[in-house]
């Protein structure tokens, strides 16, 4: 538990997600798991932010945003190089079409809102970055 | 009143609130996520819960008023909604907003309005109630109290 504990302080994650209740919500959810992590408004930012040299460990990405959606943004990232494990994390059900075109998008993983400690947790083991 | 009658109070209030269905367990969790760093998260988070709906219900509103009904833009305001009142666990004002959706996409004006009217029924409502539970909570600490741990099993 406590290995873990020390692991999980080395990961970095972006947030992206249009709506501040959201924001908050899985900015402090990262927080009580040791993860350090930053905050966008939209797609453009989290290209923008990549652009300028940062790196990621993990990015939770909404869907629905204004500017630039999950989806365009995926693909650009993915398109830039950028490695990262992308979860998508959008109040649509997982077997909606949208879903489905954002996961094609190049996502690792996709969970639907409300996101929980379980759900984040159930994220960080299935890319392996528990450890 | 003693500190321990209004812990009393406050638990049977907060209790009342999960029975009747306004909040579900993602409010538990947001109530999990709170601790001494961050004393006041949860009422932080559903201070913008509220500045985000009221926004929201303005622009619900206008776009609802408009000759010509843009459906599309009812709905993704609509599903905004229903993500951020999904986020914070105000259920009544979630499930409102899946029963607006199917009206969008049938394109039935009339449906929408009468489900605005819902929805704002159902935020307002949980609006008074959460307030009522934080001036519950500001009672509790302002008389040297600590807000008590809440298990709730259903």
């Amino acid at each position: 538990m406590l290995k873990s504990k020390n692991a999980t302080t080395k990961i970095t994650a972006l947030v992206v997600d249009d709506s501040m209740v959201n924001q908050l919500i899985h900015h402090k959810l990262l927080e009580n798991l040791g993860i350090e992590n930053q905050i966008v408004g939209n797609g453009k930012e989290a290209i923008d932010v990549h652009c300028s040299g940062k790196h990621f460990d993990l990015i939770l990405m909404d869907m629905d945003m204004p500017v630039m959606d999950g989806i365009e943004a995926t693909r650009t990232l993915r398109a830039m190089g950028i490695r990262s494990t992308i979860a998508g994390v959008s109040s649509h059900s997982s077997l909606s079409e949208d879903a489905q075109e954002f996961i094609e998008a190049g996502l690792d993983d996709y969970q639907e809102k409300p996101l929980t400690t379980a759900k984040l947790v159930s994220i960080l083991q299935k890319v392996n970055l528990h450890v | 009143m003693e500190v321990g009658q209004m812990q009393r109070q406050w638990v049977d209030y907060t209790k009342s609130l999960f029975l009747e269905g306004f909040l579900d367990g993602q409010f538990l969790q947001l109530q999990q996520l709170q601790d001494e760093s961050n004393p006041d998260f949860v009422v932080e988070v559903v201070s913008l819960f509220f500045e985000d709906s009221e926004k929201l219900l303005n622009d619900l509103t206008r776009a609802l008023e408009q000759p010509t009904v843009d459906f599309k833009r009812v709905d993704a305001h609509v599903h905004q909604f229903k993500g951020s009142s999904s986020s914070i666990g105000a259920q009544r004002v979630k499930n409102a907003c899946i029963a607006f959706r199917n009206f969008c996409e049938e394109k039935n004006t009339e449906g929408c309005v009468r489900c605005v009217q819902q929805v704002k029924h159902e935020y307002y409502l949980v609006k008074s109630k959460l307030e009522t539970l934080f001036a519950m909570e500001q009672q509790i600490m302002a008389a040297g109290g600590s807000i008590p741990m809440l298990e709730l099993n259903f």
